[in-house]
């Protein structure tokens, strides 16, 4: 199993409440600061002990890792409106949908240049993009410094929410020695099963690690892509080979960076590999179709070995799933997997030909009335 | 501050030259354009295949059980 990122798996969770919590400024913090601060505690993120100080940032957003040259390609912060803390104080950060409340040790209060950070996150300052938007954002002032979870609250699928510690105690568990991590957003086709038990195929076990969290109408809900999973799972996939967990992140957008970071996520998880598909975590044509392949080369310390895929889809000459290394046949006898016509099938009620889904798939997403953010 | 903070920290280190030339040699057509990148990245892959592995803290006796039973209970463990 690879050591965690940066060598050691962070845990920043605090044994006792403190007991002047009261007399602590208090930073409310929205849903997705919460989950970094989850990420950030449960050693997700690790090295982070908390979020990044000027130099840190700089050194990310320059050189795509931190001050110590820990590769780290996605900054994590902590914006606020006006400098409501000073250096050396110690803060409450409260977050009530996720009832989180955690401690931060201010350590820097700083400003950093919007157009730097969205040109060199992600390689455009045009507003559509996603996280561009974002950034645009982003209150005025940035604060690092570590944080300490005191608590969150319980929340639903929390039985499939495993943390590294846990995860690294399964693998051990089951004896897994290489284990390829798949992410994935939407409930599996044919396609993504080809490409897990191509990768399954040469390692000892695989890790399904959904990303749940916040949705864009017409997403498949997050309960609709998991009990898909359990499905497949169940049906075409031997019981002591696969695990599936949830990963409350948010997506970014930011292409080959974030492919980086993603892999960095799943080395904390304990994964030995990690998959990375055409245009991963891609938006719109602001990157090319395998940037997120190529950025690796630019890290010979990762710590995770990629495994890269290009287009997939299904050949009626060669009766199988195929890609563009293995099939010498024409585009006409090609079926692609289109998540868009899947989900065009899916709304009108059909199952989709078992070429593109299995059955018992289609069918488990089919019970719920609404499968759909609407 | 930010000036300060800006400080980039790079250092000078001497190789022999023949081996300087043999490695720009190398690197010709490459992606990388300096001798220096070249070198950063090979220390980088080396080093990396040498750091020490803290241990990662184990979970009490109580925690561990725990953990078991949810796993268990996901159908993860026998």
């Amino acid at each position: 199993m690879p050591r965690a990122h940066g060598s050691k798996l962070i845990s920043r969770h605090l044994k006792k409440e403190p007991t002047d919590l009261e007399e602590m400024p208090v930073i409310e913090i929205n849903t997705d600061l919460s989950e970094d601060v989850l990420n950030i505690a449960n050693g997700v993120f690790s090295p982070l002990s908390g979020f990044l100080c000027y130099n840190d940032l700089d050194n990310v957003v320059k050189e795509k890792r931190l001050e110590s040259d820990t590769p780290w390609t996605i900054p994590i912060l902590l914006d606020c409106d006006s400098k409501v803390v000073n250096e050396g104080d110690t803060a409450l950060l409260v977050n009530k949908e996720n009832g989180v409340r955690a401690l931060l040790d201010v350590e820097d209060i700083y400003t950093y240049d919007k157009k730097t950070l969205s040109q060199e996150i992600y390689q455009t300052q045009d507003e559509n993009h996603p996280g561009v938007a974002n950034v645009n954002n982003m209150k005025q002032y940035i604060i690092g410094g570590k944080i300490s979870l005191i608590d969150s609250k319980e929340r639903e699928f929390d039985n499939y929410n495993l943390s590294p510690k846990e995860t690294r105690f399964l693998f051990k568990e089951k004896g897994w020695k290489e284990i390829v991590a798949f992410q994935t957003r939407n409930p599996p086709h044919i396609g993504h099963e080809y490409v897990q038990k191509t990768a399954l195929t040469f390692v000892d076990g695989i890790f399904i690690n959904p990303i749940i969290g916040k949705k864009k109408v017409g997403d498949f809900r997050d309960e609709v892509i998991l009990s898909s999973y359990e499905t497949l799972m169940k049906y075409y996939y031997l019981k002591e080979r696969a695990v599936m967990s949830i990963l409350r992140t948010s997506m970014k957008y930011a292409g080959p960076r974030e492919a980086i970071h993603h892999a960095i996520m799943r080395k904390n998880f304990g994964c030995t590999h990690f998959i990375v598909g055409r245009d991963h975590a891609g938006v719109g044509n602001y990157y090319g179709p395998y940037d997120a392949h190529d950025i690796f080369s630019e890290f010979p310390d990762l710590g995770i070995i990629p495994i890269f895929f290009r287009s997939f889809s299904r050949c009626t000459k060669c009766g199988s799933v195929v890609n563009d290394k293995i099939c010498p046949h024409d585009q006409k006898y090609h079926i692609n997997f289109s998540g868009t016509k899947i989900r065009e099938i899916l709304k009108n009620g059909d199952v989709p030909s078992e070429d593109i889904m299995r059955k018992e798939v289609a069918e488990t997403i089919l019970k719920y009335d609404k499968p759909f953010v609407e | 501050m930010a000036e300060e903070k800006d400080e980039k920290k790079y250092t000078t280190i001497s190789i022999p030259s023949q081996l300087a030339e043999k490695i720009k040699k190398r690197i010709k057509g490459t992606g990388f354009h300096s001798l220096s990148s070249y070198a950063t990245y090979v220390l980088r892959e080396v080093i990396s295949g040498m750091e020490n592995e803290d241990e990662d803290e184990a979970f009490s006796k109580e925690d561990e059980e725990k953990v078991k039973d949810r796993l268990r209970a996901l159908g993860y463990l026998d």
